[in-house]
């Protein structure tokens, strides 16, 4: 459902979508427990695209997945759609896309979109209509009938997009999608994106730890610190849309690369001594 | 063994590539038929010149002369103790995939289940046999659809957990995503994943009912039973006979085993040996 309130991501009156108030998350760990996220507030408002980056260990994944209803708080509350963020996974009022693809093996690519359908009982006529414009419109629509194996990594992260997109969910959280793919393959991904962004009118948040790939696609880059993680800083990207391959090149572009970059810097020596530490919290996170 | 036709990679699957596949596949059937000549021949002519006795390892001639000799009683053998194999194999299988489901589903049934499981596997079969016939009576092939049922149903159950639960933890948080239910999950996602565990544990329990009929025959069954059959005839020092009971017990086995290998091939098509095997 594209939402008929979808105004110009500029217009910070726009109803919010996701509302994060003082939000923490300790992990238990063997050796005590660790502060992932200390004190979160944001709130990203329909249509906007909204990028967290930070180094490894910063608990941008963590924050995702928090929205996501896929792991808990520990304190603090998050509105989806000004549900709690657990109703607005019931309601199915996001789809998701993994830094893997996540396909199912035994499904062709068309029938790969059609899953959430399926769960979600679309009838099947409505499921083939709709994983067809949802393949087309990731430019694979030729590409249905076959299996995911059969094609590249670029074009199994489009097919988990597409899937994504497929009941038209107002929210969608990517969480560093691109982050498997080639330099220029992913370049290709984020203008992709960006008109497939446009063409829904959905809001997306967007983990990523490449500068670049953050102000190209945003409207907003939340750099978030290391373990505790907090926002410390949010760059409003006032880039015209739409971008394009020009983008890139433009003065302001490289300004506010700069911007996030110092926003970021001095973090890198603590994010490499926190890569163990944060590799421990994913696997028990998860498990 | 027909690992390196499968390996054969086959992007876009184009027209005339099926060609390929086929051609590659008899081209590794060469190697295996080879081997069995050579051996064959080293046995029929090598052991005579060693000058082995010919009671003890009859040359291949003489257990094919025997086969053909005795094939009306072998034949009524192999229908019985492929019988017993067969229905044992079904209903070990049933029963091992019954409780792999409600081992993956519920916490308790793990608990409960899995050291039983694990106590059957250790049971010793051989020992097994003669008090099965003893519950279930000399004459009745019950006996051998028991000891069968009990070698099979551990493996079956085993594999199936693991490929139940051995899922990708993105791909149960992306049907969490759907709000997905535990029905939806299975369906989707544990079960598909499963059949290739699945299908190596009915490989292994292919050859295995075929060993846990007959071994449970030496405790009892009808004359013709293979069995009953080998060891009679070793007994009464037919060693060609009961070499000729051995062939069939290996018949048996390859004939179910290759029924599972169709069956895989028809029920996963997507599943390629390229080393995410299971």
């Amino acid at each position: 459902m594209i939402p008929d309130s979808a105004i110009p991501a500029a217009a910070a009156a726009a109803t919010p979508v996701v509302e994060i108030r003082g939000v923490d998350k300790t992990f238990a760990t063997a050796s005590g427990g660790v502060v992932a996220l200390q004190g979160i507030d944001l709130t990203i408002r329909a249509g906007e695209f909204v990028s967290l980056i930070g180094p490894s260990g910063c608990g941008k994944s963590t924050l995702l997945r928090i929205i996501g209803d896929l792991t808990g708080p520990s304190a603090g509350d998050v509105l989806v759609n000004g549900k709690p963020s657990h109703r607005a996974r019931l309601d199915r009022d996001y789809g998701m896309v993994f830094q893997a693809p996540v396909l199912m093996d035994w499904r062709t690519v068309s029938r790969n979109v059609e899953l959430p359908l399926e769960v979600m009982r679309y009838p099947k006529a409505d499921r083939q209509a709709r994983s067809k414009r949802l393949l087309d419109l990731v430019e694979l629509g030729e590409f249905g009938d076959r299996y995911p194996w059969q094609l590249s990594g670029g074009m199994q992260q489009r097919v988990a997009i597409a899937r994504a997109f497929a009941f038209d969910p107002a929210l969608i959280l990517m969480d560093e999608p691109f982050g498997a793919l080639d330099e220029m393959t992913r370049e290709r991904m984020n203008l992709e994106l960006m008109r497939i962004w446009r063409e829904t009118e959905t809001t997306i948040v967007f983990v990523t730890h490449s500068i670049p790939e953050a102000v190209f696609l945003s409207t907003r880059v939340v750099v978030m610190s290391p373990r505790p993680g907090r926002v410390n800083r949010v760059v409003a990207v006032d880039l015209p849309q739409p971008r394009t391959f020009e983008t890139r090149e433009e003065r302001r572009y490289f300004e506010l690369v700069t911007e996030v970059r110092e926003a970021l810097r001095g973090f890198e020596e603590a994010a490499a001594v926190d890569e163990v530490v944060d590799a421990r919290i994913r696997v028990e996170g998860i498990g | 063994m027909t690992a390196a036709a499968a390996r054969v990679p086959q992007p876009g699957r184009r027209p005339g590539a099926g060609h390929a596949v086929a051609s590659g596949r008899l081209r590794a059937l060469v190697p295996p038929v080879g081997a069995a000549i050579v051996v064959l021949l080293l046995w029929e002519f090598l052991l005579q010149a060693l000058g082995f006795a010919e009671f003890l390892l009859p040359r291949p001639t003489t257990i094919v002369t025997a086969f053909l000799q005795q094939w009306p009683v072998l034949q009524k053998g192999i229908v019985y103790t492929g019988g017993e194999a067969l229905a044992g194999f079904l209903v070990g299988v049933s029963l091992g995939v019954i409780a792999a489901f409600a081992t993956a589903r519920w916490a308790t049934a793990r608990e409960a289940l899995m050291p039983v499981a694990i106590a059957a596997s250790s049971i010793p079969i051989i020992a097994m046999a003669p008090i099965s016939s003893a519950w279930f009576g000399v004459e009745s092939p019950l006996a051998r659809i028991f000891i069968v049922t009990l070698m099979v149903f551990f493996p079956v159950m085993v594999n199936t957990v693991r490929g139940l639960t051995s899922v990708e933890a993105s791909a149960l948080e992306l049907m969490r995503s759907y709000a997905a239910g535990d029905v939806d999950t299975f369906r989707h996602v544990r079960i598909p994943n499963a059949l290739p565990f699945v299908f190596t544990a009915l490989r292994i329990a292919a050859t295995l009912s075929v060993i846990g009929a007959v071994i449970g025959e030496y405790f009892g069954g009808p004359r013709y039973s293979l069995g009953i059959y080998i060891s009679s005839e070793a007994y009464l020092f037919r060693y060609p006979n009961a070499w000729a009971g051995i062939v069939c017990a290996c018949l048996i086995g390859t004939a179910f085993f290759a029924a599972v290998l169709l069956l895989e091939r028809i029920a996963i098509p997507w599943h390629r040996a390229d080393g995410r095997d299971a």
